[in-house]
């Protein structure tokens, strides 16, 4: 029985040594076990120009240091696990090449949310913003007798909110989230502007109430920072005007 | 392998090297600050007026000194951020579709501030200079 680790390591031998980059990887850690106080790690690496930081991480984590902590799952940027701080913007380290970063890149943990360990935070006030805003497909119009049918024209109307991963680069990256853990955030926002503007949905109203509240749309001050974190390219910015703008008019 | 530099919670680590929306918004707060501090100073010489004319003219008189002219520059140009990135983000809150062309509107937005900057700046500094040389 070969393990997966195992797989990766050998993976790592075969690989060819004379086209390889060196590259410093700077972590902030942090352990609540150790230090109240977090403290910067670097660690120095030959890796492939192609391959992605979260490999780079995972390098570290196997064979260096085997304490530090981060989330990962698909490792192809559709879970949304791996959202870190790279280099003083939001990205996915999965979606990161070492070539792009080389010869040093700095990982923070993102900003906003708690940290709990390393590059770990505690997703929960984010997943409360997510909840707050009813993100499932609510139509008292009785069950339909086959499917809900929708024209290509109203389903194109909010397919750029679709590819939300819930990832939390938008809201962490927020300067109003920042300072105001009550801000629903950006993800929150465009996962209401998916189903505000879905022609199925009939709680758009009810949404639209919740959002313009002292916590909702009003909060945003446009910094385009969550559109420019956004690793799914939504124009998140832009989702969050047209709620504002429907919230202003109730037009949807 | 590892070198370990520990540091205490005061290091924040970087500035989020955000769009520059984000700036945007920080001169909009900084400005803001400073130009309803400056409302403060303003009331009360305006206040002076109820002990007479003469009392509000020397009041005012303060205003008459090349460092405030300068001062008074800053205040030009924190009115002049404010009242034009206010016009920005208004036209932006209203159409959604002109979000995806931010980037052109905030040049449009730097250079109308830059050119209504210079004329001013000329004639203020210039004043200044006068009052300095007196």
């Amino acid at each position: 029985m070969v393990t997966a680790a195992e797989v990766l390591d050998s993976s790592d031998q075969e690989r060819p040594t004379t086209d390889t980059i060196p590259l410093t990887v700077r972590v902030r850690r942090f352990n609540p076990e150790v230090s109240e106080d977090s403290w910067w790690d670097e660690w120095t690496v030959r890796c492939d120009p192609l391959e992605r930081l979260v490999e780079v991480l995972h390098q570290i984590k196997w064979h260096h240091d085997g304490t530090l902590s981060f989330r990962r799952s698909c490792a192809h940027g559709i879970c949304g696990s791996d959202a870190m701080l790279i280099n003083g913007r939001n990205q996915l380290a999965c979606k990161v090449l070492a070539q792009d970063v080389s010869p040093r890149v700095t990982i923070e943990p993102i900003r906003g949310l708690s940290v709990l360990k390393d590059l770990i935070v505690d997703m929960e006030p984010f997943m409360d913003g997510y909840r707050s805003i009813l993100p499932y497909l609510i139509s008292d119009s009785g069950e339909p007798e086959k499917e809900r049918r929708q024209s290509p024209e109203d389903r194109h109307r909010y397919d750029d909110t679709t590819k939300c991963i819930l990832c939390a680069a938008c809201t962490t990256s927020c300067p109003v989230f920042w300072g105001d853990d009550g801000y629903v955030g950006p993800a929150a926002i465009v996962n209401a502007h998916r189903f505000i503007f879905d022609s199925r949905d009939e709680a758009g109203r009810e949404r639209m109430k919740i959002l313009s509240e002292k916590t909702g749309v009003f909060r945003c001050r446009t910094t385009f920072n969550c559109t420019d974190a956004c690793p799914r390219g939504i124009e998140v910015t832009k989702a969050i005007q047209e709620v504002k703008r429907a919230i202003l008019f109730e037009r949807f | 392998m590892a070198i370990r530099s520990r540091k205490s919670k005061s290091d924040y680590g970087s500035i989020y090297r955000g769009h520059e929306g984000q700036w945007s918004w920080i001169l909009h707060r900084i400005t803001g600050v400073a130009v309803i501090l400056f409302l403060f100073a303003h009331v009360v010489d305006t206040a002076a007026v109820g002990w007479g004319p003469e009392a509000y003219d020397r009041i005012t008189a303060a205003y008459d000194n090349p460092i405030v002219r300068v001062l008074e520059l800053g205040l030009v140009v924190a009115v002049l951020y404010h009242s034009l990135n206010g016009l920005k983000i208004t036209l932006i809150d209203f159409f959604p579709r002109l979000v995806t062309r931010i980037r052109g509107i905030s040049i449009a937005f730097t250079a109308v501030f830059v050119l209504t900057l210079i004329p001013t700046a000329w004639i203020m500094l210039g004043q200044a200079w006068d009052l300095a040389r007196r």
